[in-house]
């Protein structure tokens, strides 16, 4: 590798940093990025303003995070804060729901008409009746559930089938391990690949994301390239070429939808071979004999023939992973889409677990909130102001007993049904913020779209006017992106402040809207001034006020330890061990039995699948995966900004040569991809990184420069891919098929366009 | 006269565009026009196990090396961005040096 810049400049984050400066006739602000528009990474950020208007936005070469890195979201920033078609002040209907007739109001009559509404509502039919749905922002469910509860609803939510991002992994990692973890890459040190104590993965797999793009909950997906650079191998599981693939020891082509199978396969040479770490897993896992009988039942052969991996590929990723010390797993969304996403994370947890990895440096590193401060999951006050009657109420409760364990969102698909039957109570407004779910999140669209309509009176907040805002909403909110808002930064690492260095209209912060609304339904849920008030409650356990943590230059981090396990810092109760019943990693769950599920990792075809399904198979003989990420987008965001539109102009399909010669097809020839739901049009790119029997078609795209009003709706209904999966979780509540369905292709006819 | 250059690892160019990005922005070049430009080569398949797949930043007629940003004690906007940290700014003679060290290197003198 070329001698190390960036790494040297990266010091311990101890000193105290100027925030702000005057540069050649800017003024300079540090910071951190952080949604909106999305952003899952948060990286050190020096915004450059002009007279209040934001010009430029620079990766900070001090900050450990990212070490001056951008990714190409951030470097347009401008283009988007500045945008004219950004909301900027509040809206109400005029006219039919759909027809896009608005009317500007002040915020006091948006407030106003919200409290009058959902009050009403609340004496009509129970608080209850109103749905609180977010999008993956990041800070969002914090401050939203707070609100949720502070007008008294339990139903905090979002509308994607089965939680699927994300949420089926955090649970299986809190139920058998009593914490996350994530791939150690040094980003809890602040001096980072320099620390004496941290050590490069010798084998890391990426499993189910192209992290280099996406950033992913918190971790900046290039450190993947700062380790490969130090010596750690690859192994990729994606049914594409990536990049990362490209450069890796072996790369796994894995028919989507059965990363479970692979994992048990895996999990069974590992143990038959006698690979595992038999001293971690005698001292700290519970069920590891259990483990081995079920594992025993995914043979090689067998395995091989339900992922489409070559058995030798298997046999070598197998050994290769449990004989790397350490070794990791950065894994992704793959994993929570499908419906037995759980499962498949329970038995890929497990491979780290028994090959001992778990906590050690270089290896998955168990993660806390930095100081305490916890801004990122959601459920703040449901204790506090809900009552144990509407407690109680939290649709999916009876039905998924994930739900009683410390789950505290109301699960998507049940509400979806309680929408649209009024059972066990009507639904009659809904409070959508950060979240464009027609166009992105939810499954079969159309089905949420009739239950939304439905309502009585729908709030939408964004940045942007979006399809699910002109099909809905009655009254619209400007939302701020991250410039615009003063904010906390926290998740893993470190905690960072988010510095307000411009306004655009009178949009306001999701933070600063949620408190002063909340304020009005109640007080003492929100007794603070204003948001710097609110977040310096929040940073108590850093020890700083947020004016304090902005002044000493906007992040710190907390001190970290390896194999907190063995310390005793697992445990509220202080014994070493794990935060799970048995005190140890569940290999077999206690917790999962006592739900009535599994307790042991196994695997279940998708629902529709060239084996579970065979007949379908032959009317829809592709294997349809969706969803892969691009550079200048993040989900449904980003399509307005011409930069970053220019990077990857239309919803697109990749198909192999091979299929693509059996179709006559060729690069831009536009396709219809159908199945017995529905259908959604894109653009072909044919190229061989992806099976002949597979396709992949973007996901999220609407078009913000095509017809408002319906029935175009941005000309969302003709690209949603997503009116190809239904609404389907799997028996955790958690997780759907997202990824692995089956289709057809064919041509679009001219005059179709 | 020293002569100034890029020197670019293209083994791990990822292709993340944050080099054009930080150009277009740093200079305001519209959509499709800039300083510097990613070219693909790939993919396909070499042999069972081996891909090509390979990017790489090519300079511009436009690539002024950020002289003012480097007077400023800066790196040029493409450098600092750069998320795989493949580019380095600098002497030529000084970038020639890590060639002879690593494969994969290519060196850009667009002045």
């Amino acid at each position: 590798m070329l001698n190390p810049q960036k790494k040297t400049r990266a010091r311990p984050w101890k000193e105290t940093k100027p925030w702000q400066w005057e540069e050649d006739g800017y003024t300079v602000t540090r910071g951190s990025a952080w949604s909106g528009p999305g952003c899952h990474s948060g990286c050190g950020v020096l915004l450059y303003t002009k007279k209040g208007r934001l010009v430029k936005v620079e990766g900070d070469p001090e900050n450990p995070y990212n070490q001056g890195r951008l990714c190409v979201r951030c470097l347009a920033l401008p283009e988007l804060v500045n945008h004219p078609d950004r909301l900027q002040y509040p809206m109400k209907r005029v006219g039919e729901r759909g027809e896009d007739g608005w009317q500007r109001i002040s915020w006091e009559e948006a407030y106003d008409t919200i409290y009058k509404e959902f009050s009403d509502i609340k004496e009509k039919y129970g608080p209850e009746s109103v749905i609180f749905a977010q999008g993956t922002g990041r800070d969002i469910p914090t401050y939203i559930s707070r609100l949720a509860y502070a007008y008294g609803s339990p139903n905090w939510t979002a509308f994607m089938s089965g939680l699927s991002c994300y949420a089926p992994r955090v649970a299986e990692m809190l139920i058998t391990t009593g914490n996350f973890a994530v791939a150690d890459c040094s980003q809890y040190f602040s001096d980072r690949y320099d620390n004496p104590n941290w050590e490069v993965p010798e084998c890391i797999v990426i499993w189910g994301n192209n992290p280099v793009m996406t950033n992913g909950d918190g971790f900046f997906g290039h450190w993947i390239v700062d380790c490969m650079k130090r010596g750690t191998k690859l192994i990729v599981v994606d049914p594409r070429l990536t990049w990362l693939a490209s450069r890796a020891d072996l790369w796994l082509q894995i028919r989507p939808g059965t990363d479970g199978a692979l994992a048990l396969g895996m999990l069974d040479i590992i143990i038959k071979e006698g690979l595992y770490d038999k001293e971690f897993v005698d001292k700290w896992t519970y069920g590891f004999g259990k483990l081995a009988k079920r594992a025993a039942e995914y043979p090689v052969e067998q395995v091989a023939e339900i992922t489409w991996i070559p058995q030798e590929d298997i046999l070598a990723a197998a050994r290769m992973f449990a004989r790397s010390k350490p070794a990791a797993v950065q894994w992704g969304f793959g994993i929570d889409a499908t419906k037995e996403s759980v499962s498949a994370a329970h038995a890929i947890s497990a491979l780290w677990t028994i090959t001992g990895n778990m906590d050690v440096p270089g290896g998955m590193i168990t993660v806390l909130f930095p100081y305490g401060v916890n801004v990122w999951t959601g459920g703040w006050g449901y204790n506090d102001f809900l009552t144990e009657t509407a407690k109680g109420k939290r649709i999916g409760l009876n039905k998924y007993p994930l739900l009683k364990h410390g789950f505290l969102f109301a699960q998507p698909d049940e509400v979806l049904e309680t929408m649209q039957t009024g059972e066990p109570y009507p639904i009659k407004a809904a409070w959508i913020q950060t979240s464009n779910p027609i166009a992105c999140i939810a499954a079969d669209p159309k089905k949420l779209y009739e239950a939304l309509k439905k309502l009585e009176f729908v709030v939408v907040v964004d940045l942007f006017k979006t399809p699910t805002a002109v099909a809905f909403a009655d009254i619209v909110l400007p939302a701020a992106t991250y410039p615009e808002r003063d904010g906390l930064r926290a998740v893993w690492s470190h905690v960072g402040a988010i510095n307000k260095v411009t306004q655009i209209g009178e949009a306001k912060s999701d933070m600063q809207i949620n408190l002063e609304l909340g304020k009005r339904f109640n007080p003492q849920a929100w007794p603070w001034e204003n948001v710097q008030e609110m977040f310096t409650h929040l940073l108590e356990g850093a020890g700083v006020t947020f004016e304090g943590l902005r002044e000493r230059g906007g992040q710190m981090y907390p001190s970290f330890e390896y194999k907190k396990f063995e310390k005793g810092l697992e445990r509220q109760d202080g014994q070493p061990g794990f935060n799970t019943p048995t005190g140890k990693v569940e290999l077999y769950s206690t917790l999962f039995e006592k739900m009535g599920l599994d307790p042991l990792p196994y695997f279940e075809e998708p629902a529709e699948s060239p084996y579970r399904t065979p007949e379908l198979y032959k009317k829809y003989p592709l294997v349809l995966t969706t969803g892969a990420r691009r550079w200048g987008a993040f989900h449904s965001e980003h399509h307005q900004i011409s930069r970053l539109r220019a990077l990857w102009p239309d919803p697109t399909v990749e198909i192999n040569p091979e299929t693509a010669a059996k179709y006559d097809l060729k690069d831009g020839d536009w396709v219809w991809i159908e199945n017995c739901m529905g259908r959604a049009r894109s653009k072909v790119k044919v190229t061989p990184i992806i099976d002949p029997r597979v396709i992949n078609a973007d996901h999220a795209w609407w078009y913000p420069e095509k017809h408002p009003a319906e029935p175009s709706l941005y000309g969302l209904w003709d690209v949603n891919i997503n009116q190809l999966v239904p609404w389907l979780p799997g028996p955790s509540g958690l997780g759907a098929d997202y990824r692995s369905l089956l289709c057809k292709i064919y041509k679009v006819k001219e005059g179709e366009m | 006269m020293a002569r100034y250059g890029l020197l670019i690892d293209y083994k791990y160019c990822t292709g993340c565009h944050s080099c054009e990005v930080a150009c277009q922005r740093e200079y305001n070049y519209p959509v499709g026009k800039g300083g510097i430009q990613l070219v693909e080569v790939g993919p396909w398949q070499i042999n069972k196990k081996k891909w090509q797949y390979t990017y790489i930043p090519v300079p511009t007629e436009l690539c002024i090396l950020c002289g003012k940003r480097v007077a400023a004690g800066k790196q040029p906007a493409c450098v600092q961005h750069c998320q795989a940290d493949v580019m380095r700014f600098g002497l030529v003679e000084e970038l020639a040096k890590e060639m002879v060290k690593n494969s994969h290197t290519v060196l850009f003198t667009p002045r």
